[in-house]
């Protein structure tokens, strides 16, 4: 491999001048697709020829064993009438709409907190953001199942101060809650971006601020909010288009039918269900086209708003 | 220390606590007898016992809990290797060659980022299908080994671009080709890169669920996540102990890569408050 290269250049370089000049000085077309060709197999047979073909499949009734049939635009118009598609899409949206924003309140909390320049920081950030690597494995969803079930643990401790839930894992009101909790236990990866952020607010700012006499709540509200806009929103997009992914600890603790009464029934497990367990995969198909379409209107939303909120350095405003 | 110190050590502490609880909850768990468990609020088991890791160890459905960390094992470092392989040669094609089509091909790149994988299951899962390939490692590491993870290549491209090139101009007047240059030049100075990925790509390999879940139908061929879920389902809560036991232990390499991650860290950041 190491001699192909060289041999090539000098082929060129015995080229006349003509079109082969510019080929010449503007790169190398064969060793760069040499070098993509793993990806460039990996896009069109793993990502672009899937993609088409599970939007063809969208449309038709399809079982893996006999050949699709063409149906049309009823798999969508029968999603609609789906009881079960329907409270996925619920557990869905109320999960992503309550877990996103309390993982990143506490992510910026642990952070501000962090953030200054004392001895033991270093080793403070690796203890947060150590429950990001195990939070999604089996083992954490069945030690979290174990923390919350009826009467357990967590269950006893809150008693002890006074709240009574009845239950997290068995009761249908809590048991989604039980899940955005393991969501914020997460915190650390959000976190170590938040502080990263914070590290460039320039204290001047701050120190300028508190000589006009601003509190510390206006100093973080005026300033440090408006300066680490641009993170926020990185955490808010990256954060809101993991958790309408959410598979593993639902799967764990909930199963395929979302236990308690269909209240850990995500979309994805709805779709898996649909998909590796009814073979209905033309009817995932078009579940899973939806959701990338929902995906896409909430990116498209997000990106919208944004403009209003996230400043950038130099920005006039 | 001064008083203030005290008080911001403390509250760390406080709220690192709550954090941690929970691990150290299971961890006090898994050397009391099943039935302390669930109940079980003070993390001193009273009478200590190793029984759950014994009968951890011994496995389940007659497979030893030594052949589900050896299946594990083996997705891991071939995920790791073609991964690594496979982005940082793409990562080096986007960030130092020339060639048509590169800011197409890039972009695509791009917007393969955030797409939710669940539109690309199911057409995959029908060809492995086709090929036989259901029930074999083949479904879950062939995109490993094309890139397919774009986080990574895209992670190697922004490493490799801040590379200076006049490291590869001298390479090239030596008389050095692109794999020379990729070779000798490139990759020992992506290291850092290279260290990520891996470090990276292991550890979601290693929780992996999902794809294993849909690919894979033997016991013998599980990985521990699956292992663990077939546990919860043929012992849900008779043999508690020996379930928490076993979902510890397989955390264990996780948690190694951890804090060997953490202390590659720290000796970087040391050394270069040292230079500075």
């Amino acid at each position: 491999m190491a001699t192909v290269a060289p041999t090539r250049q000098a082929e060129a370089s015995g080229q006349p001048a003509g079109p082969r000049t510019r080929a010449r000085r503007s790169g190398d077309g064969v060793a760069g697709y040499l070098f993509l060709s793993p990806w460039i197999l990996g896009v069109l047979l793993l990502t672009i020829g899937p993609m088409l073909t599970s939007l063809y499949l969208s449309f038709t009734d399809y079982n893996l064993f006999t050949a699709p049939e063409w149906v049309g635009l009823d798999n969508y118009k029968r999603m609609f009438e789906d009881a079960r598609w329907l409270k996925s899409v619920q557990v869905t949206a109320i999960y992503v709409a309550v877990a996103v924003p309390v993982k990143l309140a506490a992510a910026l909390a642990v952070a501000v907190l962090l953030n200054n320049k004392r001895k033991g920081q270093g080793f403070y950030r690796a203890a947060f953001y150590g429950p990001s690597l195990i939070g999604a494995s089996v083992s954490l969803a069945i030690v979290w199942k174990a923390l919350f079930t009826d009467d357990a643990v967590v269950d006893r401790m809150l008693r002890v101060v006074g709240i009574n839930t009845g239950g997290w894992a068995g009761n249908p009101d809590f048991s989604l809650m039980m899940l955005v909790l393991l969501g914020a236990w997460q915190l650390g990866a959000p976190m170590v971006i938040f502080l990263a952020g914070l590290k460039q607010v320039p204290v001047e700012l701050h120190e300028a601020a508190h000589v006009d006499g601003a509190g510390r709540w206006l100093r973080f509200r005026a300033i440090t909010l408006p300066m680490i806009s641009p993170v926020v929103f990185f955490n808010l997009l990256l954060e809101t288009i993991n958790a309408f992914q959410v598979f593993t600890s639902a799967y764990i603790v909930g199963g395929p039918n979302g236990s308690p009464a269909g209240t850990t029934l995500f979309y994805t497990i709805y779709l898996y269900d649909r998909g590796f367990s009814d073979f209905r995969m033309g009817y995932a198909s078009a579940m899973a086209w939806m959701l990338l379409l929902g995906v896409g209107l909430i990116t498209l939303f997000l990106f919208r708003t944004a403009r209003g909120w996230v400043y950038y350095s130099g920005d006039r405003r | 220390m001064k008083l203030s110190t005290v008080a911001w050590h403390a509250g760390v502490i406080a709220v690192l606590a709550i954090v941690l609880y929970p691990i150290v909850w299971v961890v006090a768990a898994t050397f009391k007898p099943s039935e302390d468990i669930i109940g079980g609020l003070s993390l001193l088991p009273t009478e200590p016992t190793t029984v759950n890791y014994e009968r951890a160890v011994e496995g389940i459905a007659g497979i030893s809990i030594a052949r589900f960390f050896w299946n594990s094992t083996v997705l891991a470092v071939l995920s790791v290797v073609g991964t690594v392989a496979s982005s940082a040669l793409a990562g080096y094609a986007f960030a130092r060659l020339r060639f048509r089509g590169r800011g197409a091909m890039f972009a695509l790149m791009i917007s393969t980022l955030l797409l939710p994988f669940h539109v690309l299951i199911i057409p995959q899962y029908a060809v492995f299908q086709r090929l036989d390939l259901i029930d074999t490692y083949v479904p879950l590491l062939l995109g490993k080994f094309l890139a397919v993870e774009a986080f990574f290549v895209f992670l190697m491209v922004q490493f490799m671009r801040t590379i200076p090139h006049e490291l590869d101009e001298s390479a090239k007047i030596d008389g050095a080709g692109h794999w020379g240059i990729f070779w000798h030049i490139i990759l020992p100075l992506a290291r850092p890169a290279l260290i990520t990925t891996s470090i990276f790509t292991f550890i979601w390999s290693w929780n992996d669920f999902f794809g294993p879940l849909i690919y894979l139908s033997t016991p013998d061929k599980y990985p521990l996540p699956l292992a663990l879920q077939l546990f919860v389902d043929e012992a849900s809560g008779s043999d508690f102990g020996a379930l928490m036991a076993m979902s510890m232990l397989a955390l264990v390499p996780v948690v190694l890569f951890f804090l060997f991650f953490q202390r590659f860290l720290v000796e970087g950041v040391s050394t270069s408050g040292l230079k500075g």
